[in-house]
């Protein structure tokens, strides 16, 4: 299985998937705690802002003397723009790189000697930088996150160099996976404006095409303190931590947030489906149909049915033995070998229910898809149990207090949170909320969210293995 | 069993480095730092039932972790039934039949979806699996009283009396048999495949399940299977959670109190040693990808050899430590080759493989290749430099409390030193054991257990040379 973080912890590979929404910074001065109701054992997270509007939120955990420390921009793949799309990703490589200070590589070794591990991610929503470190390292890596978030630099050549390793990374994860591929396609279908339609990793020929500049213009654009926060988890103190953050982060110059242009999915009128031939054994199909995302935790209809819409996926596929495993793996005639079900909830931009599954040998995946509505038709016509609902609900429950056990965890929850415009407890805020939904609340989304005029269906079609190595067509930016 | 979901393969975000190295089949781990010298307290006891029982009490979260351990891993599979032990930790799911005193709140029969939907409402989870050496048994509850008298009573059940109904059986296998058919079409798994049967021979270590070794298991394999597994004087069970002493004694036996009761302890057939390759091998297996896998090694050492320390510093310096290591500055650092590059031990109850793996485009697989044998084999040849040697242990002592900070981390520790029969103190000495690593012993230790010149490289999906 891929080793990929964010989508380890179960409650959640639905709920961090990402939103925007200017949900204010918290006030200055004293901390602002935010306490989770139910959560005696849960510490409390600080939120500070600095003069230069960074933000920093923290959270102790006195458990172990280790901590995790963090920096998260608002702004990923879908702040990029066409031609040159993955810049963000490629960007988050070149921050491994040097600054005037430091040479290239030099940032890694550093941290190592502390004792600590470092890496980064870029998603869809927001970009991450992270050291896991003995507590008392704290100081080192703030002083050296500080540095390359304000004077990254690096030559033309190491520009080069990386590129070609993350063209790697584009065919490790993707261009050999076809079911990766499968949902690269089906995000360039089923949505026309919205920048969520190109892929994080970027097409291969932007990447071909990419400059050192592109990286240089897009860090110079949107890596101001404004857009971004410190987060700070394990065995510190909140008060000296602001002390840290505002020697090292709050001198950095403050530059405005460029405005961010709407670029709104306009409504679908009809259902799209698309086909992709890749080499595999198996047949696969995937549903996606447009829902409304949940912006924040206001009360409102659309934010209700978001929540709902959950729900019902857990009902559908939250647990082994859940409705659609149940239905349609098993027994004599099974349509097939794996499904799913997951609702995206959050995001800064459109947000999909998703329904998927791999047909068993000799069923169609036509057939499959007509049975995944199927089920999704039969709680719009009958509802759901009480039972089913208890159930998913305990299991999210009982999720708030394990999550607890790791540290990382906890930062990143903090992490998205922030990027997404979210308070700081916003996990056990949702939790209250979905506990609140009713089984007539799932029936009515069911009824009203799975209708053909905004759905796109991708199937994937198996091809036999040649056997032999592939034509290579001619590549570009060759090395030394 | 349920089969892992397809969803979760959307690529949602991507990790720069070395997210993708893969790390050794058993961790070592760990211990000391300033607060580490107070020791980190694990309790130690044996039951009358002979099971020993490990405990690290924890109370900050009211949670608890139980790890079972038994001598029922994949090397006692007959090869003509290669992934036996698998296939019956993923049937101890497929549901229970009825206890055959009636006692208990889950007395009844059950089928898969009752497990599951008893599960879920408990908030808690349980897990059987199979690795190379041994079958793991993993309950995480909530540690309200209410919640774990019943989540302990059922994974009782369900480790006890497993029925494993044949219907259940013969859809999963054939699910399992689609899997394997789908996973050959990557090229990372082929290679995996390829690889592990050049380096391991005939040892079990090598063995890969396939449609036709699945066709041969049937439910009174996994029946015969099961009722030699269960040894209570055999397990080691790890507990690290918001409970005493006490609590953890009456929640073992009550955990084992279905277990057959064996008076003496039966002992299970030898496992032959891994046999050490006598010449090098290069394969070279035609693929269409978009990059060429790459996977070079051979057998490496076993976990209670007496330079498992300095083998541990020495893979850290050459491949292991992620981004500052020599594999990962000459094939990425570099020269931009692959996004991954890195090496790793396997060290079990026999000598688990040596691997170093990369992957990139197929016409840049030569030269990858090469200039990874070159650093295998000069470190082998000259060992570390004083300077890697010091940022190494600087790495591995300094941080060493990441290896212990969460409840989770630590009962993989715990479980290590229960299954391997480590020192209570082997944490606590942890620290000191790096710190006393010389070059001079990395160089010896590497060069003893590593001969480059007679290594396996498998390569899938480049150009014919």
């Amino acid at each position: 299985m891929k080793p990929n973080f964010l989508l380890g912890l179960s409650l959640s590979a639905a709920m961090l998937a990402s939103s925007c929404s200017a949900w204010a910074q918290a006030p200055q001065g004293q901390p602002k705690t935010a306490a989770p109701p139910g959560q005696a054992a849960a510490a409390q997270a600080h939120t500070f802002t600095l003069a230069n509007g960074m933000a920093l939120w923290v959270k102790p955990d006195r458990r172990a003397p280790t901590a995790v420390h963090m920096v998260w921009l608002r702004v990923g793949s879908m702040d990029e723009v066409d031609g040159t799309s993955g810049v963000a990703h490629v960007l988050e490589h070149m921050l491994f790189k040097g600054t005037p200070s430091l040479a290239a590589g030099e940032f890694s070794r550093r941290v190592a000697a502390l004792g600590g591990r470092d890496n980064a991610f870029t998603a869809k929503d927001y970009t991450g930088y992270f050291q896991q470190i003995p507590s008392d390292q704290l100081e080192a890596v703030m002083r050296l996150e500080a540095d390359r978030f304000a004077n990254n630099q690096w030559p033309d050549a190491e520009f080069a160099k990386e590129l070609e390793v993350v063209k790697e990374e584009r065919r490790l994860r993707t261009e050999d996976n076809p079911r990766a591929q499968l949902h690269e396609m089906l995000s360039a279908t089923a949505l026309t404006a919205s920048p969520y339609r190109r892929p994080i990793v970027g097409w291969m020929s932007d990447l071909d095409a990419m400059t050192a500049q592109d990286a240089r213009d897009f860090y110079r654009k949107w890596y101001s303190p404004a857009n971004a926060v410190v987060v700070v988890a394990g065995d510190v103190d909140p008060l000296q931590v602001k002390a840290l953050a505002d020697q090292y982060y709050g001198a950095i110059p403050t530059r405005a947030v460029p405005e961010r242009k709407p670029r709104e999915e306009p409504a679908q009128q009809g259902v799209r489906r698309l086909e992709f031939k890749a080499p595999a054994e198996q047949s696969y199909v995937t549903l996606a149909f447009k829902v409304p995302r949940l912006a924040s935790l206001a009360a409102s209809p659309e934010h209700d049915d978001a929540l709902a819409l959950t729900v019902l996926a857990a009902v559908l596929d939250g647990y082994s033995g859940a409705r659609l495993e149940r239905a349609l793996t098993q027994g004599e005639n099974r349509l097939a070998d794996s499904v799913g079900a997951h609702n995206g909830l959050m995001g800064r931009g459109p947000q999909f229910f998703y329904l998927d599954g791999v047909p068993a040998k000799g069923q169609s995946p036509e057939a499959l898809e007509a049975a995944l509505r199927n089920q999704v038709q039969r709680v719009a016509t009958e509802g759901v149990t009480e039972a089913e609902l208890r159930r998913v609900k305990t299991q999210w429950v009982a999720s708030e207090i394990y999550k607890l056990d790791s540290v990382f965890n906890q930062a990143r929850e903090l992490g998205v949170a922030w990027t997404l415009g979210l308070p700081p407890d916003y996990g056990p805020q949702l939790i209250a909320r979905l506990r609140q939904v009713t089984p007539a609340q799932v029936q009515a989304v069911a009824q009203k969210y799975f209708g053909d005029d905004s759905l796109t269906v991708a199937i994937l079609r198996p091809q036999a293995l040649s056997g032999q190595p592939r034509a290579r067509r001619a590549v570009s930016g060759a090395r030394h | 069993m349920k089969v892992s979901h397809p969803m979760s393969l959307i690529p949602f975000l991507f990790m720069n480095p070395k997210a993708w190295r893969r790390s050794a089949l058993v961790l070592a781990c760990c211990a000391v730092a300033s607060w580490a010298q107070a020791a980190l307290p694990i309790q130690h006891w044996t039951q009358p039932s002979g099971v020993r029982v490990y405990l690290v009490e924890s109370h900050a979260i009211p949670m608890v972790d139980v790890q079972i351990d038994i001598d029922a891993g994949s090397r006692r599979d007959p090869a003509a039934q290669a992934g036996l032990a698998s296939v019956m930790a993923g049937q101890i799911a497929s549901g229970t039949r009825a206890h055959p005193k009636g006692q208990g709140p889950y007395a009844q029969a059950m089928d898969e979806n009752q497990i599951g939907e008893a599960w879920a409402d408990l908030g808690a989870s349980f897990g059987v699996s199979a690795g190379a050496d041994r079958m793991s048994f993993a309950l995480r509850s909530l540690s309200y009283p209410d919640l774990l008298d019943k989540a302990v009573a059922l994974a009782a059940r369900q480790m006890a009396h497993p029925a494993f109904p044949e219907a259940i059986w013969a859809r999963d296998r054939e699910r399992l048999s689609a899997a394997i058919r789908e996973s050959l079409t990557k090229p990372a798994n082929v290679v995996q495949q390829r690889f592990a049967s050049a380096v391991y021979g005939t040892h079990p270590y090598g063995y890969r399940s396939t449609p036709e070794t699945l066709s041969r298991i049937g439910v009174q394999d996994l029946q015969n299977l099961h009722a030699q597994s269960l040894q209570a004087c055999r397990a080691s069970v790890s507990v690290v959670g918001a409970l005493s002493r006490a609590q953890t004694d009456a929640l073992v036996t009550r955990l084992l109190s279905l277990w057959p009761n064996t008076a003496a302890c039966k002992t299970l057939p030898t496992v032959p040693e891994v046999a050490s390759l006598s010449s090098a091998q290069d394969l070279n297996v035609p693929f269409d990808s978009a990059q060429a896998h790459v996977l070079m090694g051979q057998p490496g050492y076993k976990r209670n050899d007496p330079d498992f320390f300095a083998l541990l510093v020495g893979n850290h310096i050459l491949g292991g430590g992620g981004f500052v290591s020599r594999l990962t500055e000459q094939v990425r650092e570099k020269r931009g080759l692959s996004y991954s590059v890195y090496s790793y031990f396997s060290p079990g109850l026999h000598a688990g493989a040596f691997t170093v793996g990369l992957q990139t485009r197929p016409d840049q697989a030569a030269q990858a290749v090469a200039v990874a044998k070159d650093v295998v084999q000069a470190f082998v040849r000259e060992g570390p430099t004083e300077a890697e040697l010091q940022a190494a242990k600087s790495n591995l002592v300094g941080g060493f409390a990441l290896r212990i900070d969460s409840n989770r981390k630590l009962l993989d520790n715990v479980a290590n030193i229960a299954w391997n029969r480590l020192p209570l103190n082997y944490l606590d000495s942890w620290t000191q054991q790096v710190g006393r690593v010389s070059v001079a012993d990395v160089r010896r230790a590497m060069a003893r257990v590593l001969q480059p010149e007679r290594m396996v490289t498998v390569v899938v999906g480049a150009p014919a040379p």
